[in-house]
């Protein structure tokens, strides 16, 4: 697409596995939970950006589909994830206990694109979603990256690796929605004022905020990478849940799969302002009933 | 256990079209295959049961497109898909290059559209035969589902067995929500269906507690998984038992080896595995071996001497 700012991230180099794997560590992060499993083969695949889906409650649970999460770290052979319990997938998985087992599938999902050696990279994680941005502050410090970051939740116990992104970037910006923690209002009051300093800009966290920080790095001509958090049912793309209106590099809007298409997204090629709806320029729209204005 | 299993003979046929394996992939929950490639040996299976294909590319519905309910999932993905030209560009020649067998579900809104995807897949290459899904809105009926009219089933299956390649079994794919099952399957035999394949989903509803309206953006959607399993087999069991010298591609909530030996037991010829392949995607072959160590403890010597076994009486 003439004018685009990002090209699609590419697909990772590695094919995912399927594995039981130990817990080896959990520690409770504020409202979330640090799941540390003993993964080797996970671990030297995985690329930041990318993501792991676990099965529930054992082979004959009710709940049937994955939950996927991003991955934080891997080191030594042990994946880490932060769980944010909210329904009773995440609150099981979240009370796993160290020495439990459980099947997870990864790495799955497209990694964050790396920019030119020594471009300045702007970090921007909500709540839970920070987590994922730390192997990636990591990779761009060794690429020769200065790292800004930008961490923001609803309130201080819904931050996440703050002391983790500390050590990796410089500034660390915080912001709570209720002044808790850090300044007071939005990640958007931080990046306003770092986007100056950015060549690329990466976030994670709920869409809306991904909304607003791809809105605000695009404003400034300024390229930037999202990672979506869809609710997905397989995460490994044959279920079809997981659709997000998406501009492709022939400038066309496919519905693409959050988890093999992404998770990772040009900012500026996801049709925020579409999501939840079927726009009638969507590729095969018109098969579906839909009237082309 | 290796010795068990080997000592099983589980090779079957989808119609006159052998098969080594009696597990199938089931249509729209593993795609076209090649997602699963890293944890299925997809040569060994069956067949790929390919997700619906319609002849213009489809978009799909607009999301939320699904809702976990207890030992299940109800969905609404509207059939997204590259269309028939996609597939035969893309999705069926990457299945044929590594020898893995695909049996490809084809749907539409008119009797036409079916006969002629039915035309265009005739004689490609790694295609084993075709699936009918007729849980579509006909619009030349008012948007009644074709699968429920007995009228309606039988003129897309003697169109698409008319259209279709005669080496390609043509299997109809039964929709349980009607009222007789069996005198759809009886209309679809006699329509000239080589097979058929039971049971689509169970058209239900979750309404978001919170938010107070339908959950999905399609409104409606339809069930799958464990939770429909006792509907799938009574209609198997039905079905065998009025037809039973019609074969029977069982699923409906199949996740171990020993759901599909119920299948079997009822009917079933062969068994597709669907929404378990969401929690496992090694599912498949999982399902293979589970059911060829069941047999093997159950004395029978191969998988043909254990279909419709529930039927007969005790020795």
């Amino acid at each position: 697409m003439s004018g685009s700012l990002t090209t699609p991230a590419p697909r990772a180099a590695q094919p995912p596995v399927q594995r039981v794997v130990e817990v080896v560590g959990r520690r409770p992060v504020n409202a979330y939970v640090e799941l540390s499993l003993a993964a080797p083969e996970i671990a030297e695949r995985a690329v930041p950006g990318q993501f792991v889906a676990f099965a529930i409650g054992g082979p004959a649970s009710a709940l049937l589909l994955r939950r996927s999460i991003a991955i934080s770290g891997t080191r030594d052979g042990v994946v880490t994830v932060v769980v944010a319990p909210h329904g009773p997938g995440s609150t099981w998985l979240a009370g796993l206990q160290v020495g439990e087992r459980v099947d997870v599938v990864g790495p799955l999902g497209r990694p964050f694109p790396m920019p030119e050696p020594g471009v300045p990279a702007l970090l921007v994680g909500g709540g839970y979603g920070a987590a994922a941005l730390v192997g990636l502050a990591a990779r761009l410090r060794d690429g020769g990256s200065a790292v800004a970051a930008v961490t923001g939740a609803a309130s201080a116990d819904r931050l996440c690796s703050v002391d983790e992104l500390s050590a990796l970037a410089e500034p660390v910006a915080v912001t709570t929605d209720d002044g808790s923690a850090g300044r007071p209002g939005r990640v958007t009051v931080a990046v306003e004022e770092l986007i100056a300093d950015a060549g690329v800009v990466y976030a994670c966290g709920p869409m809306a905020m991904l909304r607003a920080v791809a809105d605000a790095a695009t404003a400034v001509g300024v390229p930037s990478y999202v990672a979506v958090e869809e609710s997905m049912a397989c995460g490994i793309g044959v279920c079809m849940t997981c659709v997000l209106p998406v501009v492709g590099e022939d400038g066309r809007t496919r519905f693409a799969r959050s988890c093999t298409e992404g998770p990772v997204f040009g900012g500026d090629r996801v049709r925020f302002a579409d999501v939840g709806t079927l726009p009638a320029d969507v590729v095969g729209a018109d098969a579906m009933g839909v009237v082309q204005s | 256990m290796t010795a068990l299993e080997t000592a099983v003979d589980m090779r079957t046929a989808l119609g006159a079209a052998p098969i080594p394996s009696p597990v199938l992939t089931a249509s729209g929950c593993s795609a076209f295959g090649r997602e699963l490639e890293p944890f299925v040996d997809l040569t060994a299976i069956g067949a790929v049961v390919t997700k619906s294909v319609q002849l213009r590319p489809r978009s799909g519905r607009p999301t939320p497109r699904m809702a976990e309910t207890p030992s299940g999932m109800l969905n609404s993905i509207g059939l997204q898909g590259p269309g028939i030209d996609g597939l035969l560009a893309d999705e069926l020649p990457w299945l044929a290059e590594r020898g893995i067998r695909s049996f490809v579900s084809i749907a539409g809104t008119r009797v036409e559209d079916f006969a002629e995807l039915a035309e265009r897949l005739r004689g490609v290459p790694g295609v084993l035969g075709l699936e009918v899904n007729i849980s579509c809105p006909n619009v030349e009926s008012r948007g009644e589902v074709f699968a429920c009219d007995p009228g309606a089933a039988s003129d897309v299956v003697s169109a698409v067995r008319a259209a279709a390649d005669p080496a390609h079994p043509v299997y109809a794919k039964l929709s349980p929500d009607v009222t007789d099952i069996v005198s759809v399957a009886r209309a679809v035999a006699a329509a000239g269906a080589d097979g058929l394949s039971m049971i689509n989903t169970l058209l239900g509803l979750v309404i978001d507690p919170d938010t107070m309206r339908p959950v999905l953006g399609g409104v409606t959607g339809g069930l799958s998984g464990p939770a429909i399993r006792p509907v799938a087999l009574r209609c198997v069991w039905q079905v065998h038992a009025a037809l039973p010298d019609v074969p029977i591609l069982g699923m409906g909530g199949i996740r171990t080896g020993l759901d599909a030996l119920q299948f079997v037991l009822a009917g079933a010829s062969a068994v597709s595995v669907g929404t378990a392949v969401f929690n496992d995607p090694s599912a498949p072959a999982r399902i293979h071996a589970e059911l060829a160590a069941a047999l093997a403890e159950r004395g029978f010597a191969s998988l043909a001497d254990a279909v419709g076994h529930a039927h007969r009486p005790n020795a």
